[in-house]
C-alpha cells in the first residue's frame, strides 16, 4: 500500500534505519555514561561503545579508526577541517583551492579564511558538474596548503574525480581535504585508494542520527594535523573538545556497518529506481538532467522542466511528495541555486529544477505516483505558463526586453 | 511554508486561464517579470470601447503559487469593472486577499504593474497617451 506524503528529499536528510535506533536505546537510558569518565562502569561502558563506533564508521572508509574524529556533524567537520588545516599549516602558506560548487559549509568558511587573511581559489565547474583538472593544477601555487573539493554535489550528484584530483596534490605536496557528506555509504569511499588527507562525513545522510558527524584526519604519509577549533576538555586527541554525543556516535558506527553491508545491494535497487524515475520525466518535453549523468551518485537525479517554475512545481503536489527545487523563490533574494548557475545554466532553467534523493526505503511504488504526479503538474502548469506559449509560438524568449523587477 | 487556502484554491483552480487575441484593438496585454526573476504574468484585458468597461480578462502566469494565485484573482476583480476602476487595484488589497506573507509581496506587485500594463497597451492601441506611474516601491 502506498502511504503518503513520499519522502523523496534524501540529500537533505534521510528517515533513520530502525536498526540504528535499536543501537542507539541503551546508550540514552542504561549506558548514559560519559566515555571521558575512566573510573567507573558507567565510563566504561560508553568508552567501549565509543571505541567500536570508531571502528565501524573506520571500517566504512578504510581508515584507521584513531583516524576519526567524532564532531556535530559535517558543518562543523568541514569548519574543523578546512580552518584547521588553515591555522595549523600557516608557516608553510596561506592559499586554498576550492570550487564554487561546494557546499555553504566549505564555500562560507573559505570566505572567513579570506577574512583572516587567506587566499582562495574558487575554481569553476564545466558544464557536467565535473572541476577541469589542468585548471586545478594551474591554480597551485607555492603558497598552496590545501585542495577542498568535495566527493560528490549535494544538488546534482556529480561525483568529482578525487583519485585524479589527489594525484595531482600529492604531486605538489599540497593536502587534500573532501566533504564527503552525499557520498560516504552511498558508494565505495576509501581513503587510501582515493588519496583523501582529511573528510568530512555525517550520520544523518546515511541513515543514521542527526548531531553527529566526523572528520577522518590522516595519520600516515603524511601524518596530518588540524588546530581544534573547539578548545576544551582534550577530547578526540585534542582536536575536537566536547563530551561524545554516545548514542549519537553508536547510531553512527551502526548506521556505517549497515550502509557497507547493505550498499551493494540497495545501489542496485535504488539506481534502477532512479532510472525508471528519471527516463519517465525526461519523456516531458523540454525536460533536461543537470549534472554529469556518468559521474553521479546513485539515488539522485536533477531535472529541469523548462518554462515552469520550480516552486510553482511543487506546490502541485508537495502535500503528498517531498522534494526540493533549485529555485529560491521562497527567499527574498530570489536568487535560484548557485549550484545550477555555476553549470552554466540560465536562471530560467535554475528556477524550473527540482532535486530528487532516493533512499533505501523508497518503493516502486512511491516513483509511479511520483512519476504521474510530477508529469501532471508539468502539464497542467504548461497550459498555464506565458513562455511556454511563446516557445510554441517560436518566439526567441530572449529576443523580448524583460522588465528586471 | 505554508501556503494560505486562497492562494490553494486559485492555485488548483485558477480562474481565467488563457489568451485574448492579442492583436484586437479592443484588447490591452501586460507581459511583466522575467524568467531570470522566477516569474513572468501576462494579463490581458478586453475592453468595450464605448463603454469603457472590461468585459473579459484573462492570464497566463510562471511562477510560484502566490504569483498564479494573485494573477488568477487579478482577473476576477478586473472582469465587469471599467478602465478607471482598474487603475485603482492597489497590490496591498491583493496581499490582504490572499494572505501573502512578506516573501511574496512581490508576486501582488507584479500583477498590479500587469494590469497597468495592460491598461496602458489598450490605451495606445486606441490612441490615447500611456498613463506614466510612479515606479512600484515594493520589489
Amino acid at each position: 500500500m502506498l502511504n503518503l506524503p513520499i519522502y523523496l528529499d534524501n540529500n537533505a536528510t534521510t528517515p533513520m534505519d530502525p536498526r540504528v535506533l535499536e543501537t542507539m536505546t541503551p546508550y540514552f537510558l542504561n549506558h548514559f555514561g560519559n566515555s571521558a569518565s575512566r573510573n567507573h562502569p558507567f565510563g566504561w561502558a560508553a568508552e567501549e561503545a565509543v571505541d567500536y563506533a570508531r571502528e565501524q564508521v573506520a571500517k566504512l572508509i578504510g581508515a584507521d579508526p584513531k583516524e576519526i574524529i567524532f564532531t556535530s556533524g559535517a558543518t562543523e567537520a568541514d569548519n574543523l577541517g578546512i580552518k584547521g588545516i588553515f591555522e595549523m599549516y600557516a608557516s608553510k602558506g596561506n592559499h586554498i583551492i576550492t570550487a564554487t560548487t561546494e557546499h555553504k559549509a566549505v564555500l562560507d568558511t573559505c570566505k572567513h579564511i579570506e577574512k583572516l587573511g587567506g587566499e582562495v581559489t574558487y575554481l569553476e565547474v564545466k558544464p557536467d558538474g565535473l572541476i577541469d583538472l589542468a585548471e586545478l593544477e594551474a591554480a597551485i601555487k607555492p603558497t598552496t596548503i590545501l585542495i577542498a573539493i568535495m566527493y560528490a554535489n549535494n544538488e546534482i550528484g556529480t561525483i568529482m574525480p578525487i583519485k585524479e584530483i589527489s594525484a595531482i596534490a600529492r604531486k605538489h605536496g599540497v593536502l587534500v581535504f573532501t566533504d564527503g557528506t552525499q557520498a560516504v555509504g552511498k558508494i565505495p569511499v576509501d581513503v587510501n585508494k582515493d588519496g583523501i588527507d582529511l573528510m568530512a562525513f555525517t550520520a544523518h545522510k546515511m541513515y543514521g542520527p542527526k548531531g553527529v558527524g566526523a572528520l577522518y584526519v590522516r595519520r600516515k604519509n603524511p601524518r596530518v594535523k588540524v588546530t581544534a577549533q573547539i578548545d576544551g576538555g582534550g577530547h578526540e586527541r585534542g582536536m575536537r573538545s566536547g563530551t561524545i554525543n554516545v548514542p549519537g556516535v553508536v547510531g553512527f558506527g551502526k548506521a556505517c556497518e549497515l550502509c557497507m553491508n547493505e550498499m551493494e545491494s540497495d545501489t542496485k535497487r535504488i539506481i534502477k529506481l532512479r532510472d525508471k524515475l528519471e527516463a519517465s520525466l525526461l519523456k516531458i518535453e523540454e525536460s533536461y538532467v543537470n549534472g554529469s549523468v556518468t559521474h553521479r551518485l546513485p539515488h539522485v537525479a536533477n531535472i529541469s522542466f523548462k518554462h515552469v517554475e520550480g516552486e510553482g512545481l511543487l506546490m502541485g503536489f508537495n502535500k503528498n511528495i517531498a522534494l526540493s527545487s533549485g529555485s529560491a523563490c521562497t527567499s527574498a533574494s530570489l536568487e535560484p541555486s548557485y549550484v545550477l548557475k555555476a553549470l552554466g545554466l540560465g536562471d530560467d532553467l535554475a528556477h524550473s529544477s527540482l532535486r530528487f534523493g532516493l533512499s533505501r526505503f523508497t518503493t516502486e511504488e512511491e516513483i509511479d505516483y511520483t512519476i504521474k504526479s510530477i508529469t501532471d503538474t508539468v502539464l497542467k502548469l504548461r497550459e498555464m505558463s506565458p513562455l511556454w506559449e511563446m516557445y510554441k509560438e517560436g518566439i526567441d524568449l530572449n529576443s523580448i526586453e524583460w522588465a528586471a523587477h | 511554508m505554508a501556503y494560505s487556502e486562497k492562494v490553494i484554491d486559485h492555485y488548483q483552480n485558477p480562474k481565467n486561464v488563457g489568451t485574448l487575441d492579442k492583436s484586437s484593438k479592443n484588447v490591452g496585454t501586460g507581459l511583466v517579470g522575467a524568467p531570470e526573476c522566477g516569474d513572468v504574468m501576462r494579463l490581458q484585458i478586453e475592453v468595450n470601447g464605448e463603454t469603457g468597461m472590461i468585459t473579459d480578462a484573462k492570464f497566463k502566469t510562471f511562477g510560484c503559487g502566490s504569483a498564479i494565485a494573485s494573477s488568477s484573482l487579478a482577473t476576477e476583480w478586473l472582469k465587469g469593472k471599467s478602465v478607471d476602476e482598474a487603475l485603482k487595484i492597489d497590490n496591498m488589497t491583493i496581499v490582504e486577499e490572499l494572505n501573502l506573507p512578506p516573501v511574496k509581496i512581490h508576486c501582488s506587485v507584479l500583477a498590479e504593474d500587469a494590469i497597468k500594463a495592460a491598461i496602458n497597451d489598450y490605451r495606445e492601441k486606441n490612441g490615447m497617451e500611456k498613463i506614466k506611474f510612479e515606479e512600484s516601491v515594493v520589489h
